[in-house]
């Protein structure tokens, strides 16, 4: 374990607004193509955590270190640089390009030539583009306008842009939201997939704990700022505190993990 | 130092105007989140309303009472106007409302002419504050400390308005969510005409309160929106207090500029402006705007490049407007150049417009900036035309890269408050800079060499450069820049995410829209053979706005057709009626709200309802077994 190498590495991030300590003090680190799952009820601080270290939010203290690089005060674009992709809870596309366009538009920024004049988009890297939507499963819908695709269609539109840049860690914020249970499954486990074969670094949030559950390889569990638990999906479920505070107390485990947890 | 004091209190005596006109811009722009150009044009009527109802009625309450119920009369043509305009526009793109309020401007610039006539009107003075009062020396008139007075006051029952009235909360709450006060079971319809009254009324009071101190004439709407919008900037919109601050600042920045820059004395307004925007982009007391509602477009129809069978179309289409001097006269000719130049001239706004989502209402600036180049060049430098044509748009270019690195430090409607007031700086630099630019007299004798001089070969010239103009656009559109450009104005939070700088993409293409805007300029300096301010105006701005519109936004050369047709319509317009801005401002109205598709833009929607009525059945059933495949 120790030979993979650590893509992300956090220590002591904190963010206040007013007098709410929305992050207080969280650590934790991540390794190629390892798949954190970052939990917690609403309110928690999850997506705080997530635009601190995408850049969109600068925390009152504490540091990230990203592939080396401290990234406090970087912008969005140039976490991106580092090789980040980014998914957002509410998909953020571009509704008047068709969904090849889309990833192009990735891939040119990838290929610095934004300030190229001249050139044809159409043709610009059109097979790698064909090659990251089939990946996602979206080769089909290449030539439609993006502003027509159903949501789960956006979602793995998404990823695909999120891919474009190479990246070698993936901040996916609640990947799954709004879409059907068969969706979800198919959605992460393709991800998953992708991020073995890559050994890309993955950290998502996430409600459905299904999803959680099947696809994480560690999980951290936030509440009001603060990190209460970390560990294996197995240890995360059987840890009474997680269970009291976040999973709620009405809920009944199999008779294994309790007593993996009264132990 | 008794000067300087006067000098500060007629600041402020002339900050009271302003802010009446602000804060109701501000007030009306909170609730229903249009900014009402035509707010400059319900200053003036209230000027022209009262200079009528007092010079009828006799006596101090004749006056005072005048001044109100003039107030109140305009704000009953504007609850007309809310109610039959703006009720159906408060969904539409920003840019439409923005131009339907304009529209409004310039039919009541006419309306006034037709109905006061087009000379200045001198009201009565003030009884009661006719008379000055001596401050060691220097007279100040007891009108201005009235006026000094009265703000204050205004501010203080706006306040107690809405902090203390019921009404006030509902504007409120609904500044902070109109959906949810509509939730609520609110009235949404007449608490926005109510709110849109009360704007109209403190602008019409504004204009009102002017007759003793300036006469009336029918300019004033142009001169008080730049102050307004600068005002507001400065001042955060949607914020009362903020407008109070920042009109008191303007005024007092124009009192005492005049003293330091006697000549061009709105720099010295234009460098606060600057950099209040760098420091604070949504004003002193403004909040900054929570991520700015895209507005949806009218299609999603993705561009692509001509079909080679449609280049060929557009090349015969070139060689048969090349062919026009086989068979057209002299006059035929220059009219052919002119709609050339405004085809380059509409396709640079255009290429900003649709492309970048920046809807300039200054782009005159850079238009008139190439035509100043030239004549600088060739009268003054003594340059040949081929040299002039080519390095004078560069003054575009420099001008563009300016302002422009300002102007896209914002978006929507701050950036077209902030193009506008661009535009009329350099209006004013040019007016008023008098042993440079010539002021009103403009710069005269900027004749095309030999080559160039007959109207056939310059016709060949313009179209020749328009050809090339629209074809780089063209390439630049469907360019990797073209598409950043692009990704920049479908969603600012994802081209961020993918390594796109936003800022200087969209400042680039703002250059690349001025210098071509500038080319246009160079071209007209030479077929009118003299440049005048008028070259960089605000009439030339919204003539630009209205070709891209009629043409249609979200088409990729719609301004091409759009300039034509406009151009032919309104220099046939101007030969057959003196009211030409009432006409102007009426269609730019009906096409905003019957048409807002643009001939282009219905034309391809035609065309794409015909096509996909053949294969509609088939695509439209595979794309949903597809999805239930996915799903599975």
């Amino acid at each position: 374990m120790s030979m993979v190498p650590t893509l992300l590495s956090v220590e002591n991030l904190s963010k206040s607004y007013g007098g709410v300590h929305a992050v207080r003090s969280v650590s934790f680190a991540l390794r190629a193509g390892e798949i954190l799952a970052l939990i917690g009820p609403n309110g928690a601080g999850k997506s705080t955590c997530f635009d601190m270290l995408n850049g969109q939010n600068t925390p009152d203290s504490g540091r990230i270190n990203l592939l080396g690089e401290d990234t406090v005060g970087k912008k969005p674009r140039q976490v991106w640089r580092l090789g980040v992709g980014r998914t957002f809870q509410i998909t953020a596309t571009f509704p008047t390009m068709t969904v090849r366009e889309n990833v192009q538009v990735a891939l040119v920024s990838y290929g610095r030539q934004l300030f190229n004049l001249w050139g044809s988009t159409a043709r610009y890297a059109r097979e790698e583009a064909g090659r990251l939507l089939d990946l996602v499963g979206m080769g089909a819908y290449a030539g439609r306008p993006c502003g027509e695709l159903a949501y789960g269609d956006l979602k793995r539109l998404e990823l695909a842009i999120a891919l474009a840049n190479q990246p070698k860690l993936l901040l996916m914020d609640e990947p799954t939201a709004g879409m059907a249970p068969r969706e979800r499954i198919e959605l992460m486990r393709l991800t998953a997939q992708i991020a073995r074969e890559k050994s890309i670094g993955v950290l998502f949030t996430e409600h459905d704990m299904d999803v959680v559950f099947e696809h994480a390889d560690r999980i951290l569990v936030l509440n009001r700022g603060s990190l209460i638990a970390e560990g294996t999906p197995e240890q995360v479920r059987g840890n009474p505190q997680v269970r009291a505070i976040y999973l709620g107390e009405g809920l009944v485990y199999d008779s294994r993990h309790r007593e993996g947890a009264g132990a | 130092m008794a000067f300087y004091f006067v000098q500060f209190l007629t600041g402020l005596a002339s900050a009271a105007s302003l802010f009446l006109v602000a804060s109701g811009l501000s007030i009306i722009f909170g609730v229903t989140r249009i900014v009402n150009f035509a707010h400059g044009a319900f200053y003036m009527l209230g000027a022209y309303v009262a200079f009528t109802l007092t010079e009828r009625l006799s006596g101090a309450l004749g006056f005072w009472g005048g001044i109100v119920v003039a107030a109140l009369v305009v704000a009953v043509v504007g609850v007309i106007v809310e109610m039959v305009l703006l009720r159906r526009i408060y969904h539409a793109p920003e840019l439409f409302q923005l131009l339907a309020t304009f529209g409004l401007t310039l039919m009541v610039e006419d309306l006034v002419v037709l109905i006061w006539g087009p000379d200045d009107l001198l009201g009565r003075r003030a009884p009661g504050f006719k008379g000055a009062v001596d401050f060691f020396g220097q007279n100040i008139p007891t009108y201005d400390l009235f006026l000094i007075g009265l703000s204050p006051v205004v501010l203080g029952v706006l306040w107690l308005l809405f902090q203390r009235t019921r009404w006030g909360v509902l504007v409120r709450a609904a500044t902070q969510d109109r959906d949810m006060v509509a939730a609520l079971g609110v009235n949404q319809k007449w608490l926005f005409t109510s709110v849109f009254a009360l704007g109209v009324f403190l602008a019409a009071l504004g204009g009102a309160l002017q007759i003793p101190r300036d006469a009336v004439h029918h300019a004033l709407d142009l001169r008080i929106i730049v102050d307004v919008f600068v005002v507001v900037v400065i001042g955060g919109l949607g914020s009362i207090i903020g407008a109070f601050v920042a009109a008191v600042l303007v005024s007092e920045l124009n009192a005492f500029g005049i003293l330091i820059f006697p000549k061009i004395s709105i720099i010295l307004v234009f460098l606060v402006m600057a950099v209040v925007l760098i420091v604070r982009p949504w004003g002193l007391f403004g909040k900054p705007e929570a991520a700015a509602r895209r507005t949806p477009g009218l299609t999603v129809n993705p561009w692509r490049p001509l079909t080679s069978n449609e280049r060929w179309l557009a090349m015969a289409g070139l060689a048969v407007a090349a062919m026009l001097p086989l068979f057209a006269g002299n006059y035929a000719l220059t009219v052919g150049s002119e709609i050339a130049i405004f085809v380059i001239f509409a396709a640079s706004l255009h290429f900003l417009m649709s492309v970048g989502g920046l809807a300039s209402f200054g782009h005159a600036a850079y238009f008139g900036l190439g035509a100043y180049g030239v004549a600088f060049l060739a009268k003054m430098a003594g340059l040949p035309m081929v040299v002039s044509l080519l390095v004078g748009p560069l003054l575009g270019l420099v001008g563009a890269a300016i302002f422009g690195f300002f102007a896209v430090q914002l978006s929507g409607v701050y950036f077209a408050m902030l193009t506008l007031a661009f535009a009329q700086i350099v209006w004013s630099i040019a007016f008023q800079w008098v042993t440079v630019t010539g002021g009103d007299n403009g710069i005269l004798g900027v004749w095309p060499e030999k080559w160039a001089a007959g109207p056939a070969s310059f016709y060949w010239l313009s179209l020749g450069v328009a050809a090339i103009a629209v074809a780089i656009l063209r390439v630049i559109v469907f360019s990797p820049f073209g598409f950043a450009l692009r990704a920049t104005r479908d969603s600012l939070l994802r081209s961020e995410a993918i390594g796109i700088n936003g800022k200087r993409v969209q400042w680039t293409a703002f250059v690349i829209a001025g210098t071509v805007a500038g080319f246009a300029g160079a071209l007209f300096a030479y077929l009118k053979g003299s440049v005048f301010p008028d070259s960089l105006g605000i009439s030339l701005s919204v003539d630009a706005l209205v070709m891209v519109l009629l043409g249609g936004v979200e088409t990729v050369s719609g301004a091409v057709v759009g300039a034509i047709v406009f151009k032919a319509l309104n220099i046939w317009l101007v030969s057959q009626t003196d009211l030409s801005k009432l006409v102007l401002g009426g269609f730019v109205v009906l096409i905003v709200v019957a048409f807002p598709k643009g001939i282009v833009g219905v034309l391809e929607t035609i065309r794409n309802r015909r096509k996909s009525s053949t294969s509609e059945s088939s695509s439209k059933s595979s794309l949903a077994t597809s999805r239930i495949e996915t799903a599975e």
